[in-house]
């Protein structure tokens, strides 16, 4: 299926659901690991919306991006309760193990709040981290 | 054969538990998937014949099935942890399988809704008025009065809105709800949607939660026919922590930025879509089937202190030794949550502050550890109980830098529609960061410029800059559209009231 092709099914797909910008945007994302320029000409004009009003949702959004990141991600959880747990301080090693080839975000708080420093990569959940372990969990990716 | 129980909960799999009920499958186990017990230190938790070994690793697979195992804990419903605790809204946790309906209807699951249904909309409203409920999202609004003014409203369409966007770190009771015993939820809110005579609800749930959102869109295909003709949808966040906020929550759904809208008009009137709509957070809406039962709203009224009734689900977060899940009656001590239940610190150094209710709690120190939990002890002490987290911190902690970052949390998440938020948080990280760096002398490059005339070219004391925060506390929290302002300042000035030192000097 072309990208085109696809777009269009994630747009029939959601043409009787009642507000469906989120759940378009969250499906395009997952699709091409973006929300460009061209996806959102497409969803103003399948809601007849202005091009701005989708701009402005999905830049509202951490989890929408304009341009897709082909890396591996390590979303970090460095809210109140991993700092508790002493995320900071593995924040550097990840970095170094990490260097350009794997991207280390800043989540707050994936629930896990008694068994921090926690971290995410994709749907696959990591508690308990200590250095060594994130920096494996890192090289693993 | 061995039948043994592993929770499938989202920390027990984060601490190995899906590779662990792999090694006991091997070994010829069969392995159940229940609910967690709450007991977040011993996960992943085995229970074999109401026996308990925690935290348990696949190394210790043949020792737990020869009984030899040192990681046994012995009956996991008499451990002090649990035995204490009173246990209504998570009656059910670590005791069933969480998208089972013969284990939901086994334990008294779809009792409220019936005897609901069989009595009159304004009838149910008066029994949640008379438990006196109060909204277990934060702000603690009586949960009956919400509903008889979306009830009294004239409208064609009403709609129940679950709030499942818990981003408060400290919290996972929501979490833990949603994952462990999604009926009671979706009972609650089909309870609701006949009080009031809405049609149609929606869960909203926070994108990181990605095992809740699998398990309630699960529950929802199985209870379909239990709760129709009311019909549930889950809608997913996208990663924005003011969507926590109610009407910014209602405008993600509708499809836009996640803004906040101004009260007047109250979503109870004016909700999603223009229609009345009931917003209510997971934990009280999950609290509702108990109390429609028979005599469930007065032996709610009958627990709790003063005005705040019922039990509340405490999550002990953060750096402690026993951390998890502790549903127990209001009035309960800090003292006794951190020190007894919590057992002290995780790294075995001194408490030095509890932040209780996530990001815009205040930060306590222990000798506040005697307060009450109850929402208008908390307010009188300049805190806030919010969603019932309890994150805790030992001596490293450094509370300057705690009181930054609550303005960098809410700069980073500030929807923008407001000033005060918007603006305030920024200046208030630098702010901080200038009273840490011990002020400065003069005017910067930008004062010093001649078209700033009225730009002050004289440096500020500490005590001026002190004064300066408090009034920038001051505007936001009087200012704010929302909480996520309005509340940011109670970390910060709980912080420099208490721990001064953490200041600079």
């Amino acid at each position: 299926m072309s990208r085109a092709e696809r777009l269009a099914a994630i747009l029939a797909d959601h043409a009787a659901t009642e507000g469906a910008l989120l759940p378009i945007c969250h499906d395009v994302q997952a699709a091409f690991g973006c929300v460009d320029a061209a996806a959102e000409a497409a969803i103003a004009q399948a809601l007849n919306l202005s091009r701005a009003e989708v701009r402005g949702v999905v830049s509202f959004y951490h989890d929408f991006t304009p341009a897709a990141d082909p890396r591996p991600a390590v979303e970090l959880c460095r809210a109140e309760a991993c700092q508790a747990r002493g995320v900071d301080a593995l924040v550097a090693a990840a970095q170094t193990a990490a260097g350009e080839r794997v991207k280390i975000k800043t989540v707050y708080c994936l629930g896990l709040c008694s068994a921090g420093p926690a971290a995410r990569v994709g749907d696959s959940l990591h508690a308990r981290l200590d250095e060594a372990g994130l920096v494996e969990l890192v090289k693993s990716l | 054969m061995t039948l043994m129980r592993i929770s499938d909960d989202a920390l027990a799999l984060a601490c190995g538990a899906d590779a662990l009920a792999a090694a006991f499958t091997a070994a010829g186990c069969t392995v159940e998937r229940a609910s967690s017990w709450g007991m977040h230190w011993l996960e992943p938790l085995v229970e074999i014949d109401g026996q308990g070994f925690g935290p348990a690793t696949v190394a210790d697979v043949p020792a737990i099935l020869a009984g030899t195992s040192p990681k046994a804990i012995g009956p996991i419903a008499a451990h002090p942890f649990i035995a204490h605790q009173q246990r209504l809204t998570f009656a059910r946790a670590g005791r069933t399988r969480p998208l089972s309906l013969e284990d939901y209807h086994a334990t008294g699951g779809w009792a409220g809704l019936t005897r609901a249904r069989g009595m009159t909309g304004a009838k149910v409203v008066e029994e949640v008025l008379i438990s006196g409920l109060r909204g277990r999202g934060g702000a603690g609004f009586p949960a009956g009065i919400k509903w008889r003014t979306v009830a009294d409203a004239k409208a064609d369409r009403k709609f129940v809105v679950c709030n499942a966007d818990e981003g408060d770190s400290g919290t996972f009771a929501d979490r833990m709800l949603m994952e462990g015993d999604p009926f009671q939820l979706i009972e609650g809110m089909a309870i609701a949607a006949h009080a009031v005579g809405a049609q149609s609800g929606y869960i909203y749930v926070r994108s990181e939660y990605p095992h809740a959102i699998a398990k309630l869109r699960a529950a929802i295909k199985l209870a379909a026919e239990h709760i129709a003709p009311f019909v549930l949808e889950v809608r997913v966040g996208a990663g924005a922590y003011v969507c926590g906020e109610e009407t910014s929550l209602l405008n993600s759904i509708e499809g836009k930025r996640g803004e906040v809208r101004a009260k007047p008009p109250l979503p109870a009137l004016k909700g999603l879509f223009g229609c009345p709509t009931v917003v209510n957070n997971v934990l009280t809406l999950a609290a509702i089937p108990h109390i429609l039962t028979e005599g469930g709203a007065s032996l709610y009224d009958s627990l709790g202190i003063d005005r705040s009734k019922g039990t509340m689900p405490i999550q002990l977060a953060g750096n402690i030794k026993h951390g998890g899940l502790y549903e127990t009656a209001f009035g309960i001590s800090l003292d006794a949550l951190v020190n007894q239940i919590g057992g002290g610190t995780a790294s075995g150094r001194p408490v030095k502050a509890v932040q209780v209710g996530g990001p815009l709690g205040a930060y306590i120190p222990p000798s506040q550890f005697h307060l009450p939990f109850d929402y208008e002890a908390y307010a009188g002490a300049d805190a806030l109980i919010g969603h019932g987290g309890i994150t805790v911190f030992d001596d490293s902690a450094d509370m300057g830098a705690m009181a930054r970052f609550a303005f960098e949390f809410c700069a980073a998440e500030s929807c923008g529609k407001c000033t005060p938020c918007r603006i305030g948080s920024t200046r208030g990280v630098e702010l901080i960061d200038r009273i840490r760096a011990g002020g400065k002398a003069g005017a910067d490059s930008v004062e010093a410029l001649p078209q700033m005339h009225n730009a002050r070219k004289a440096g500020r004391s500490r005590e001026e800059d002190l004064q300066l925060l408090e009034d920038l506390a001051e505007t936001m929290k009087f200012g704010s559209l929302c909480a996520l302002g309005g509340f940011t300042p109670y970390p910060v000035m709980s912080a420099l009231k208490h721990w001064p030192e953490d200041f600079g000097k």
